[in-house]
């Protein structure tokens, strides 16, 4: 079948998807984003999280036939350009990052985190990055790059004029 | 995985109509994709049923009742402000289910139908009835420390895994549905099947029928509710055992209750001898304890389940006192005898949608 979705806001085409697929499977192997990630392949990790018409899901449980006509974002559309997102920069300067495996369902998932939060309390952050499993870093420097890219990101809030930011 | 036709439904008031027998209804996706890539699920055909027009929250003023559309997202519904204020279990129950990202694609009716999650019944290579009829229960010599203690029959002692439908059962809601031969409507208990001596039937649906809302009665019981889950982990798991109260306390006395759990029996489970041991009395920590004891009543524990019978003593009674601390106009009265103690914590309040931290989720003792 073919699936016609818009990816990172642009128009995308996937021929010849077989039904079985998963959003996973193509926007890895189909779209050529192979930065979400397959780990578990069930919904138990989160290291497959993009965003689907808006909110973050687990790519892995998405049928390919479910994202005709939808809105998909990936790991790869959180940078503008050569600029990394203030989450990605977060996670470089904290060390947040190991083996790598899980770093972009969870970039994904912190970058909606801070949308919607602007100043989590640890069990916000917690509690919302309780989908996405690290075996790797023990989640201490997952916090630090949280709490980091929350706080700069307020302070850009509080440096842009006022009535521009959300 | 099967080789299967893809289609979403033409006529969205019938989708019924493009149901071939070996054709399911796919709407999150969240447990079906995952049980077709075990095998376990293997339609030929499946109907897309995530846009049909079945995804409103509304309020019946007349009636006082929620109706909910049965492709609301878990995430939506826990966020809803009606529900966070007039229904706390239920959006506690939701909050303590799945991840965020599970959240935002399981729907209400998906989550309603999933099925268990007996490790048996995902591996092909084992014996189990619900999968296969009649071709025995591994769970029963096997590994069972998380399987039921309630409602289990000598064909399977699988739980039903589901959060909500504790909450809702607790809600005394009612189940809409429509299919083939018309729409009808029952409460949620009858709605899931005890094994029995066919597991493999788990609810009242018949092939193509679907669940299209579920109406809650927002009720003053209701709003004075409370849902305490206890897990493996502190986040992210399905419950070992979990209870959704309610309370109705006026002039000191307990006047209505209603006591469902979760994680301990093959239905969401409805603990009227644990009511009926409040109604009438104080609402104090002695019959709270009382009640978390009758809650056991007809209990079956297997070889290495045991510790879900003392679990649901705690868990009813520390629901039970936890709630009663609160401060809601259903409770107007403190406790007369022993007062009841447990952590205030006003439902519904100063938490952030969909990210609050961790409701209904398990401190000490229980860890
Ligand atoms: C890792 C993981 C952890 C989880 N943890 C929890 C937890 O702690 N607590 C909890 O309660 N749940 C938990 N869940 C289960 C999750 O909530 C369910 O998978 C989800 O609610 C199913 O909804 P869905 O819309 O994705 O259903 P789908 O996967 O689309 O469908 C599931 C079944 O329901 C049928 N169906 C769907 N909608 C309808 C309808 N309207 N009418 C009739 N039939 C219908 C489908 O045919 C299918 O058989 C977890 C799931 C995963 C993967
Ligand atoms: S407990 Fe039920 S689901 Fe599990 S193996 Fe036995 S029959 Fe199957
Ligand atoms: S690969 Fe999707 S949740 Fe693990
Ligand atoms: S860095 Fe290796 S899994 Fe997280």
């Amino acid at each position: 079948m073919k699936v016609t979705f818009t990816v990172n806001g642009r128009p995308t085409e996937a021929d010849d998807v077989w039904e079985g697929e998963s959003l996973l499977y193509v926007l890895r192997e189909r779209v050529g984003l192979p930065g979400s990630k397959n780990a578990c392949e069930q919904g138990e990790c989160g290291s497959c999280t993009v965003y689907l018409d808006g909110d973050p899901v687990c790519s892995c449980l998405v049928a390919a036939g479910q994202v005709q006509d939808r809105e998909v974002g990936t790991v790869e559309g959180l940078a503008q350009g050569d600029t990394l997102d203030p989450v990605q920069q977060a996670f470089v300067d904290a060390g947040a990052v190991q083996c790598g495996f899980c770093t972009p369902g969870l970039l994904v998932q912190t970058h909606d985190l801070l949308n919607r939060a602007h100043h989590p309390s640890d069990a916000e952050i917690r509690e919302a990055l309780s989908g996405n499993l690290c075996r790797c870093t023990g989640y201490e420097k997952i916090m630090d790059a949280v709490r980091l890219a929350a706080a700069r990101k307020a302070d850009a809030r509080d440096a842009a004029p006022t009535g521009l930011e959300g | 995985m099967r080789s299967f036709t893809y289609t979403r439904p033409a006529e969205p008031a019938q989708p019924w109509t493009e149901l071939g027998p070996d054709a399911m209804y796919i709407a999150g996706g969240t447990n079906l994709v995952d049980l077709m890539k075990c095998g376990v699920a293997a339609p030929g055909r499946l109907v897309d049923i995530g846009r049909l027009p079945l995804a409103d929250i509304e309020v019946d003023a007349a009636t006082d009742t929620l109706r909910i559309g049965a492709l609301v997202p878990n995430s939506d519904l826990a966020a809803h402000p009606v529900v966070r204020e007039r229904l706390p279990v239920l959006s506690r129950a939701l909050l303590a289910g799945a991840s965020p990202q599970l959240r935002n694609l399981a729907t209400l009716g998906g989550n309603l139908m999933q099925r268990t999650r007996c490790g048996y019944f995902r591996d092909l290579a084992m014996p189990c009835n619900k999968r296969v009829p009649d071709s025995g229960c591994a769970a029963l010599d096997g590994e069972h420390r998380g399987h039921a203690v309630l409602g289990t029959s000598s064909r399977c002692i699988a739980t039903h895994p589901s959060d909500l439908a504790v909450a809702l059962l607790a809600l005394e809601a009612r189940v809409s549905i429509d299919g083939p031969n018309g729409p009808r409507a029952e409460p949620i208990e009858a709605f899931h099947l005890p094994p029995g001596e066919t597991p493999e039937r788990e609810t009242t649906l018949t092939h193509g029928e679907l669940i299209t809302a579920v109406e809650v009665p927002m009720t003053t019981l209701g709003a004075h509710s409370y849902y305490l889950k206890v897990r493996e982990r502190a986040s992210f798991a399905f419950a070992m055992c979990s209870a959704a109260v309610a309370l109705e306390v006026r002039e000191g006395t307990v006047r209505a209750a209603r006591i469902a759990l979760g994680g301990v029996a093959t239905t969401p489970w409805r603990a009227y001898a644990a009511e009926a041991a409040l109604i009438g009395g104080p609402p104090s920590t002695g019959a709270f304890a009382r009640a978390g004891d009758a809650a056991t009543e007809g209990a079956v524990p297997g070889r290495d389940n045991g510790h879900k019978v003392e679990l649901i003593r705690r868990v009813v009674a520390r629901a039970l006192s936890t709630l009663a601390a609160t401060d809601t106009p259903a409770t107007d009265t403190p406790a007369t005898d022993t007062p009841a103690t447990g952590t205030p914590k006003s439902p519904g309040t100063g938490e952030a949608p969909r990210t609050g931290e961790a409701p209904g989720s398990t401190e000490g003792e229980h860890r």
